[in-house]
Order: C-alpha cells, then structure tokens, then sequence
C-alpha cells in the first residue's frame, strides 16, 4: 500500500515552535514548547499527568489555539493541513461514548468523511478503502458490532483503523496501550512500523516506558514544556527521565532489592506504570527493599552456595 | 362504531392531527441529538425562556415565533457566555438563566394588557389552531427536517466525537450553533401543539425510545420519528373522547411507548438486563436448588 492518494506532495513534517497554551481558567498548561520531526518516524511523548501531552495534542489539531508559537504541519498552518486531512486523532478509551449508537463499520467510514461530499454519502472508493483499512486491524468480521460491544485491545484497533482510512499522514495516538494485553499491544506496534515504512509520522503518547526503546524511534519528553526531544538512544536516558518525572516514577534498584550476588555495578528499572513483576536469577520474585527480608536474602545465598 | 370515526368529521380535529404529526416528526429528529449529545436540559432551558420573547413581541405588534425564537436563542447564547466567563457549570448556569427568564416572562404578562391566554402558551392549543397555523408549522417543520437530514452524519459526528470531526475538517462551531437553531426553531413551532411545558416531553422521549430500542442510529430514528407521529395522533384521537388537554394526551402516550420500551426493549430493558444477569446464575447452580 503507497501512502495513498496523498493530498499534497509537500515533504511531510511537524514544527512546533514556541508554543504557550493557556486554558480559559488561566493555567499555563505548556510554555515555550518546541520541538520538529521529520517524516517516517514513531515517536514517544512521554511525561507525568498532568504535563500537557493531551495539550500539546489539543493544540496540534488546532483544538485549543496556542497564545504565543506556532504549529505547522507539511508547512501548513493547521487549519489548512485539517483541510487537506493530513492529521488523524486516536482517542483515548475514556473519551468515547461507548454506548453510542455507532456500528465499527460506521465508525470506520467516518474516517472518510474529509473525502466525502457535501452529503457524506460513501462512494465505492470509500467503501472499498475502510474495509480495507478494518481488513489491516484485523476487525473485518466485527464490521457490524456496535462499538460497546468490543474489548478493550478491539475498540483500540477500530479507532485506529478509522485513522487508517483517513489517510492521514500524521497520527496522534493518546494511551494506545493502556487497557490493552501483549498480543494487541504487538500487533499495534507492527501496524506502526509499517506505517513509518510508508513515511508517516505518529506521535503516541504512552506511560509504557519499557515499550518506548523498542518501537520509538525518537522521544519527546515534556513537562510543562518540551524538556529534551530527539533520537531514542539520546534522549531517553536515566537522567533525563528524572529530570521529566521528577522523583515521582517507580524507581527499583537492585542493589537495594533481594536480587543476590551485587557487583557494585546496580541495574536501575524504571516504570511510570504498574509496579513491574522482577524475577532473580533462580527465577524467583526479587521484592524491592531488602530491609524486612532478610530471611529471603539468607535462605537465597545458601541456595546460590549450591550453584 | 360512528362514535369512533366520528372525530374525523371535525376540520379542527384533523387539523390538529397533521400539526400533531408535523410537530412530532421534527421533535422527534432532533431528539436522537439532543440525547445523544446529553442537551436535554438546553431544551428545557429554551423552551422555558420564550416567555418573555412572545410578551414582547405582542406588544411591540411582532410575529410572536419572531419574539420566542430571540428569547430561546438568547437564553442559548447567554448560558454559552457565562459559562465561558464564570467558573459555574453549564447545567447551573442554564438552570438560573431559564427559570429567570421565565420569571421574567410571566410577570411581564400581568403587566402588558393582552389577549393571549398564559394557558395556551404553557400547555398549547393544538384544536384551536388560526387559519395560516397548519401550513406555517407544516412549512417549517419540513425545512427543518430537512435541514436535518441532509446534515445528519456531521451532527451524528459531532455528537460523538468532535476531535475526530476537526480532524476531517467540520465546522464544530457552526454545527453547534447550527443544533441551538434548529432546536429554538423546532420548540417555537412546537408550542401550538404542547406549549412550553411541555415541548421538552417530545424533545427528549422519542430519542429515548429509539436509544431503548436499537443500536444503530438509523434504526434509532426512525423509531423515534414513529413513536411520535404515532403518539401524537393517538393523543390527539384520545383527547377527543377523554376531553382533556392534547397536549397532555400527546406526552402520556409517549411517556407510556418509554415505559414499554424501558421495560420490554429486547436488548437494552430492564427484563432483558435481568434476564441476563440471571442466565448464567442458574446454569451453574445445581437444579435442585431452584424453587
Ligand atoms: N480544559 C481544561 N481547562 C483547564 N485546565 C486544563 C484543561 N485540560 C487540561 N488542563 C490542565 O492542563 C494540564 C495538562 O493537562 P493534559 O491533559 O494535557 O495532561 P496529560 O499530560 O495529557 O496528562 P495525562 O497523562 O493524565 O493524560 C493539567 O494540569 C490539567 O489540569
Ligand atoms: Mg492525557
């Protein structure tokens, strides 16, 4: 699949610049947000709550209008690029009214309505490019499901296959993964990288962090502002995400753990989401303070003396 | 059997059939919105604050839809502006503005020397319908169906997902301001048929209904349109023989489709619901023990 009848031929690309968004109750939300990407890109917009990821969506799709900076994609102001359907939107789960009188294959066709007349009346071209689009999430045969009538990983991959038939170049994806198991989770991260392949850009904000090294290839992490952007191996370092989560992320170090045999050399995990699972080297539940298991750690170094 | 047909036998009878039909009909549209977009409240809210707009419309020699579609507008608008401005939520804000509106509406009526009765403008007056009445609300009723319809998809988008519906380039805001017309509109010729008070019945029942009864929202509309039309000639018919307010007649009827609906709706009613939770109770509780 070409990255379809592409409305323009401008090379593709997000510039924000500058950016400052106020909420009408006076909160500055962001401050001199700026970062760019290019085409063919995944990447991770990374932050605590409340840091303005959401916002700094809002303001790409031109929902809340920036006080000072600017936004521009393909070069456009964002009105003209919405115009062109050059930018799609991926919900988060608790935005949609799922009991909403909509089938799949309604929601889906709705990802055409920029190329529809007046009327919105489907035409086969239409027809033909959201099934095609159901076909790729692998939704084809829900087409007739009302969307409450889905899981959690199903109603991800409808919404996304809506903005498959947008033939968007750019797509924002809000928490794709919360509430979603490992097999969705890879098969979204799949359908991403195709589309990089195909030149598009996603920015996908996520609290996943572990997930981030293996399919972003750029991070832009914020707070309130943008505090570093670019390729991952750069940017998405210990230090950095300190600085971004401000003490507040879980913070498992394993010198301190009941992990045994410690070299000086602590391996530091880092999870913004649910406490992770760590298991030792005899394949055991490592718990994140020594201090309280001190019979744990004694009975595991007689077992090692065996080894 | 005579006795039966015999209010078709009366112009005012069948007149007031057809303007029951129209007014429902186009209610019945919008209320699939106003549902689904949880804008009961503004249509309680707009029907309440055409008071003041008909006392003085009468008195300055206006059109009194002209002076009802300005107030109910304005009611809109105004909740819109301190809502923006104030830290008060909106459903307060409406329920101040309205109620003040209407306040306001009813003591310029004891002031301003008329001959309208405050009756048939709170609960309507369909059998006393004036010469132009039926083809005015037939008139507007359809362009407002009409309207509708050609727009259905981009209001139905609006409704559910507005970012999504920037995103393919609507206009949110023109589509917003485009549903509080329509709905000013639909209430100011509804009133004939059910007055202020009770407009708000046909503004929310239908859609209601066709939410019990389906999943799709083309199948939601037609059974809301339906339920109306029918509702409205039946409550019409009946008023005849009962002697009692149409509109109220109209509105029970209606209140009763919900009830059946509530209850009987093969998905979503309440047996339904009960049914379900029951079902795999007594799978896998033993036999015996159920008495
Ligand atoms: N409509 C609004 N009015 C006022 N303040 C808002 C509004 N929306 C968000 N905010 C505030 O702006 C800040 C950024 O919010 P935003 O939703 O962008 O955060 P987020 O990074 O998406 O958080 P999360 O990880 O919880 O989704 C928060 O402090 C929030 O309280
Ligand atoms: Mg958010």
């Amino acid at each position: 699949m070409p990255p379809a009848a592409a409305p323009n031929d401008l090379p593709l690309g997000i510039d924000v610049a500058g950016v400052n968004v106020t909420y009408a109750n006076g909160h500055l939300a962001l401050r001199d947000a700026t970062f760019a990407l290019a085409g063919g890109t995944i990447c991770a917009l990374v932050g605590v709550n409340g840091s303005g990821k959401s916002t700094l969506f809002k303001a790409i799709m031109g929902i809340v209008v920036p006080a000072a900076g600017r936004v521009r994609i393909a070069g456009l102001p964002v009105a003209q690029a919405l115009k062109r359907n050059l930018v799609a939107y991926v919900p988060q789960s608790e935005e949609v009214d799922w009991s909403f009188p909509v089938s799949v294959w309604d929601v889906v066709l709705m990802g055409r309505y920029g190329h529809m007349g007046f009327l919105r009346i489907p035409r086969a071209e239409d027809r033909r490019i959201a099934e095609e689009s159901l076909a790729r999430v692998g939704m084809l045969e829900f087409r007739e499901r009302q969307i409450g009538e889905l899981s959690g990983g199903q109603r991800k991959r409808v919404f996304l296959a809506r903005a498959l038939a947008q033939r968007a170049r750019v797509i924002l994806l809000d928490e794709p993964f919360t509430g979603v198991d490992v097999n969705t989770e890879l098969a979204i991260i799949a359908l991403l990288r195709e589309l990089r392949a195909e030149g598009h850009i996603m920015l996908v904000s996520t609290h996943n962090l572990g997930s981030v090294p293996e399919f972003c290839d750029q991070v832009v992490l914020i707070n309130r502002t943008v505090l570093a952007c670019g390729p991952t191996a750069e940017v998405f370092t210990e230090e950095n995400l300190l600085r971004a989560f401000g003490g507040v992320l879980r913070h498992f170090r394993f010198d301190e753990s009941t992990v045994q045999n410690h070299d000086g050399r602590a391996v530091t995990l880092l999870t913004d989401d649910e406490r992770p699972l760590v298991f030792g080297k005899g394949g055991h539940v490592e718990y994140r303070e020594r201090a309280g298991r001190e019979d744990v750690v004694k009975k595991r170094a007689e077992g090692e003396g065996d080894v | 059997m005579n006795r039966l047909l015999e209010p078709f036998q009366f112009p005012f009878m069948t007149d007031a059939m057809i303007v029951g039909a129209a007014v429902g009909a186009v209610c019945a549209v919008l209320s699939c919105y106003l549902v689904l977009k949880g804008w009961s409240l503004m249509g309680d809210a707009i029907s309440h604050a055409v008071l003041p707009g008909i006392v003085v419309a009468y008195a300055i020699g206006l059109p009194l839809a002209v002076g009802a579609f300005a107030s109910g507008l304005l009611c809109a608008v105004l909740t819109g502006f301190i809502k923006a401005n104030s830290r008060v939520k909106e459903d307060t804000v409406m329920g101040v503005v309205f109620t003040g509106l209407f306040a306001f509406g009813l003591v310029l009526f004891t002031k301003v020397r008329s001959d309208l009765h405050l009756d048939h403008i709170l609960f309507g007056n369909i059998l006393g319908l004036e010469p132009g009445d039926l083809r005015n609300t037939v008139v507007v009723a359809g362009a407002v169906l009409a309207v509708v319809l050609a727009l259905r998809r981009d209001l139905l988008l609006f409704c559910f997902d507005p970012t999504h519906a920037r995103t393919v380039g609507l206009k949110n805001g023109i589509l917003y301001y485009l549903l509080l017309t329509l709905l000013a509109v639909t209430i100011v010729v509804s009133l004939k048929a059910v007055g202020i008070i009770l407009v708000i019945a046909m503004l929310v029942t239908p859609g209601c209904i066709g939410y019990l009864l389906s999943d799709r929202f083309s199948v939601m509309l037609a059974i809301a349109v339906a339920s109306a039309v029918g509702s409205s000639l039946g409550g019409v018919y009946v008023s005849f023989f009962l002697n009692a307010s149409t509109g109220a007649c109209i509105v029970l009827l209606q209140a009763g489709v919900f009830l059946a609906a509530l209850i009987g709706a093969p998905k979503h009613g309440l047996l339904a619901a009960r049914r379900r939770t029951s079902g795999p109770r007594s799978e896998t509780a033993p036999a015996t023990t159920e008495v």
